[in-house]
């Protein structure tokens, strides 16, 4: 239990042999079926054809993103978990469109063996796809590489975990994902692993311990590679981590920069280029000055979401977390950098601009949300923007070149503020809903989880809407549960979260960015905590806690396909092009993660949740749907589009309703 | 890792062969037995094994000792499944039915069904007793200078009292902050605080009793631990608690007969809670401390 680190111990630990099931070359494992050897067999000669055919993209230097940019623009594939390097999670393959897309079936599954929340992306590269599962089961952290056509396992690879680690880490098991560069699949375990596996056979190449879990540290994001560097983002803000993104060498696995979200200048990495936007965020040392003495060597601004970046402008963009562990009336000040959207130099990591969102966090507004980039039509100009679907409920545009505020509208129902003061760029306080010791302050929207979470939107460059799972909740504090954390009673922030106007907890709605408003929602039971694909076919898609996977027309929000799965989705649905020229749409279900907690409001809508971090990560909607851990694999019946009889739009078989015609943010 | 001694897989003892295969099972997968438990002779409990003086794997805490003098009242042995005693701690323990009580937790804790306490203690402040400083009031005004180390617990609304407290008096400059969890490679985390008291890196801590009063019983250097008074103001803030055991909603059986041990037993356990320095205060104040819920 209290074993020290020791490097040469883990690592012999990890490339122990026998501790994965199926490991080393494809031919080696499974030639003992002949069937499956020849589709194998068929499916690398495939795979041969569609490497040479990006033979001019990999000539590029060692090391430079236009491979991997030059990959993800292939649309029969799907090679980083938001598809591209601009996050929009849009596919241009269109043979399912909104035509055929009711004859979607299941075309093959495969267990990841663990049954907690399965929120990873797939990725495809070349007809092989990599799939992660949680840090639970009997190999946590396990990695399969399957058969994209077929479904054949060719290989796994399973970290060996610190067993120290049950029970240390917080609630959340999940892994967003996995990704991929050079013939190399890059894993981030929970226990702050950092691995480089052979992409053809499972071998590992590498691993660097980026932190240590008994310190409260974990990883849950999913990395991205920019440049030859592997961007990874912490997590345990809570625990008093301090948030950091660290770019590793994809070759090495040595640390080139890592850049905190709190302290010193010299650890934030601003020096003489930042220029941000807002007079405020001028000054020496502000991740110092804007805390309490030391407040910012705990000060959390983890981040464990996504990354975006630039090409033209060499920049990558994030979020970071929000401020711990100390309550708001603790820590007096803009506690900088945290809940701040940051432009940095994906070469050194140095920050060029950065956007607090939510300075002295109240709520736990976390902005780890995606940035979405996009060249956007404004006012008769185009405008290089990145469009950041907030926590706070308010839909950012963004100049990503210079960090300065176009437009910030609400896009859920709040309370919590008052709107953004677009001169200064700060959330204008609701003095009313600011949380106070031994004060009731209710209704505060949007609740903590935000008006959406980590779960990312789909941008369609045909339909220029921006498709947004999320939640809708809102929330009262009340300081008078009795807590207990090792040894130590206290009372704490009794939270209940309940469904916000109108009944309903979530919602799948359509933004159009320029004319600043909500084309069409569709509002859910649950809290929508999956995330969306968009395709050239004009179809979305997005699962619910309560086991629907939905395909709608992304024009108008029509239900056109549904599925039910033997477990809830918190997934990331994506979509490619199999050997056999049919295009598949795969997702993961199994429910799990923080909406566990807010769906559990199912059963009692007013039900005490005994402080946000306390409920539960695992007795997810008892009533809907228990664990699972399944990769579904759709297409077509027939294999391809054809000559589909039409057949009449089903209604949501979960009540859900479609609201359409400019809806207001209620 | 200490192989767990038992991981509540079987509901029935008969079988050596289960024991076995539960010994390398991964008590995170234990799913509950279908079959209702029969009576054993093990008294299952699920504890911290890093921290005293609470608990440790070696039984050197006095939750370890009571957990020994309740299973002799019962007739049987103590059987631990370790686990940290953080968030999830119940859930993936008592509420997994790795075990079938936990030997502390507050009255009215809502994950568990709680027994009659046995024991009640404050919140404190903790010096060295060479600097005479006999601080006890929250409202001190020494406060406002003097360096002072608080225990935090986390965001999301959740701290120590005192630390919320001095927060609201505005007192955050001179506030330096341990995590309850501190490093969990290190002996019992949460001492961090005690020590920084001894090593006079902080003029005083706030903790709370059993953490301070043990850390006073070991220490090499004599420290002053006192109550904190004068809370009243900060309500709904608790600075004293009762501590009971906990056994799974629902356990009434189980909860009637701890309830009836920890009544009869009540003179060895309060001498057990003294000689740990376990500071131990009335429960007269209890009725004004809890008057909001």
């Amino acid at each position: 239990m209290y074993r020290s680190a020791n490097a040469r111990t883990e690592l012999s630990q990890r490339n122990k042999p026998g501790a994965v099931p199926i490991r080393g070359a494809i031919a080696a494992t499974f030639l003992g079926n002949d069937i499956r050897s020849r589709i194998l067999l068929l499916g690398g000669a495939i795979a041969l054809i569609a490497t040479s055919a990006f033979a001019q993209t990999r000539a590029a230097p060692a090391g430079d993103s236009a491979d991997l940019d030059a990959l993800s623009r292939d649309q029969n594939q799907w090679v980083m978990a938001p598809r591209d390097y601009a996050n929009t999670r849009f596919s241009g393959l269109d043979q399912i469109n909104t035509g055929d897309v009711g004859q979607l079936h299941l075309e093959w599954m495969f267990s990841l063996g663990a049954d907690r929340g399965q929120e990873a992306a797939p990725l495809i590269v070349n007809n092989t796809m990599y799939v992660v599962g949680p840090y639970a089961g009997p190999h946590p952290n396990q990695v399969f590489a399957l058969d994209a056509t077929t479904g054949d396992l060719k290989w796994s690879y399973a970290p060996k975990p610190d067993t120290a680690a049950q029970g240390v880490a917080c609630c959340d098991v999940v892994t967003r994902g996995l990704a991929y560069d050079q013939g190399k699949v890059f894993l981030n375990t929970l226990d702050n692993y950092s691995v480089a596996i052979d992409g053809n056979t499972g071998r590992e190449l590498w691993h660097t311990k980026l932190g240590d879990v008994n310190e409260g540290q974990t990883i849950t994001m999913a990395p991205l590679v920019v440049k030859g560097k592997v961007l990874i983002g912490n997590s345990g803000g809570e625990l008093g981590v301090r948030g950091w993104v660290t770019a590793l060498d994809e070759n090495t696995g040595q640390t080139i920069w890592r850049a905190y979200s709190t302290g010193p200048d010299s650890d934030v990495l601003i020096g003489s280029d930042f220029k941000p936007f807002y007079d405020w965020l001028k000054g020496k040392d502000l991740g110092v000055t804007s805390w309490p003495p030391d407040g910012w060597k705990t000060g959390g601004g983890t981040m464990w979401g996504w990354i975006s970046y630039d090409p033209a402008l060499n920049l990558i963009y994030y979020g970071s977390a929000n401020p711990g562990p100390w309550n708001s009336n603790q820590r007096p000040g803009d506690n900088l950098w945290t809940t701040t959207v940051f432009a940095r130099d994906a070469d050194t990591g140095a920050a060029r601009w950065a956007l607090p969102l939510n300075p002295h966090d109240l709520f736990d507004h976390d902005e780890i949300n995606e940035n979405v980039l996009l060249d956007l039509e404004i006012n008769g100009q185009v405008r290089k923007v990145l469009i950041h679907p907030a926590r706070n409920g308010y839909m950012y545009v963004v100049d990503r070149a210079t960090g300065e505020i176009l437009s910030a509208d609400a896009y859920d129902y709040i309370t919590a503020t008052k709107g953004i003061d677009l001169k200064t760029g700060r959330p204008v306080s609701n003095a009313e809903k600011a949380p106070a010791l031994g004060k009731t302050v209710e209704d505060v929207c949007p609740a903590a989880p935000g008006a959406k979470d980590w779960q990312p939107t789909a941008w369609s460059p045909r339909t220029k809407l921006l498709y947004v799972p999320h939640q809708h909740l809102c929330m009262n504090f009340k300081a008078s549960d009795v807590g207990y954390i090792a040894g130590t009673p206290f009372v704490g922030a009794a939270v209940d979260m309940y469904s916000g106007p109108g009944g309903y907890r979530g919602e799948f709605m359509a933004w159009d960015p320029v004319k600043r408003t909500k084309l069409w929602a569709i509002h859910e039971n649950f809290p929508v905590w999956t995330g969306t694909l968009v395709t050239a076919g004009d179809v979305a898609f997005y699962g619910t806690l309560d086991r629907w996977f939905k395909a709608v027309d992304a024009r108008n929000g029509t239900l056109l396909w549904q599925f039910r799965a033997g477990s809830g989705f918190v997934g990331q649905p994506v979509t490619y092009k199999g050997t056999d020229g049919a295009q598949y749409v795969a997702i993961l279900s199994g429910v799990g993660g923080w909406p566990g907690a807010v769906a559990a409001a199912k059963i009692d809508p007013r039900v005490r949740n005994a402080a946000l971090g306390f409920v539960g990560a695992t007795q997810d909607l008892p009533a809907y749907s228990s664990g699972g851990s399944e990769l579904l694999v759709f297409k077509l019946a027939g294999g391809q589009s054809g000559s589909v009889a039409p057949q009449p739009n089903p209604s949501h078989a979960n009540g859900a309703q479609l609201e359409t015609g400019n809806a207001p943010a209620r | 890792m200490r192989p767990l001694g038992n991981t509540g897989k079987g509901g029935r003892s008969c079988c050596l062969g289960l024991v076995a295969i539960a010994l390398v099972i991964d008590p995170a997968l234990s799913a509950p037995s279908p079959l209702a438990a029969a009576e054993t002779d093990e008294f299952k409990v699920c504890a911290d094994p890093n921290n005293l003086p609470f608990s440790n794997a070696d039984g050197a805490g006095f939750e370890n000792k009571l957990a020994e003098l309740v299973a002799g009242e019962l007739g049987k042995r103590v059987t631990y499944s370790w686990w940290a005693q953080r968030r999830g701690f119940v859930r993936s323990t008592l509420n997994a039915e790795l075990c079938d009580a936990v030997m502390g937790v507050p009255v009215d804790y809502e994950l568990v069904e709680t027994t009659r306490p046995y024991y009640r203690s404050t919140y404190v402040f903790v010096s060295r007793a060479g600097r005479n400083l006999d601080v006890a009031s929250i409202k001190d005004a020494r406060l406002n200078d003097l360096k002072i180390g608080v225990h935090l617990i986390g965001s999301d609304g959740m701290n120590t009292p005192p630390s919320l407290a001095l927060g609201q008096r505005n007192i955050v400059q001179n506030v330096v902050g341990y995590m309850i969890y501190g490093d969990y490679r290190e002996p019992d985390p949460p001492a961090r605080l005690m020590e920084a008291v001894e090593k006079g890196d902080i003029d005083i801590a706030a903790a709370w009793g059993p953490l301070a009063g043990y850390a006073a019983k070991i220490s090499a250097v004599p420290l002053t631990v006192v109550p904190i008074t004068d809370t009243e103001d900060f309500a709904p803030l608790r600075f004293q608690f009762d501590i009971a055991l906990g056994v799974r909603k629902g356990d009434h059986a189980l909860k009637a007969r701890l309830d009836d041990i920890l009544a009869r037993k009540q003179p060895e356990i309060r001498a057990l809670l003294e000689s740990y320095g376990v500071p131990l205060v009335q429960a007269s104040s209890r009725a004004a401390e809890t008057g909001t819920r």
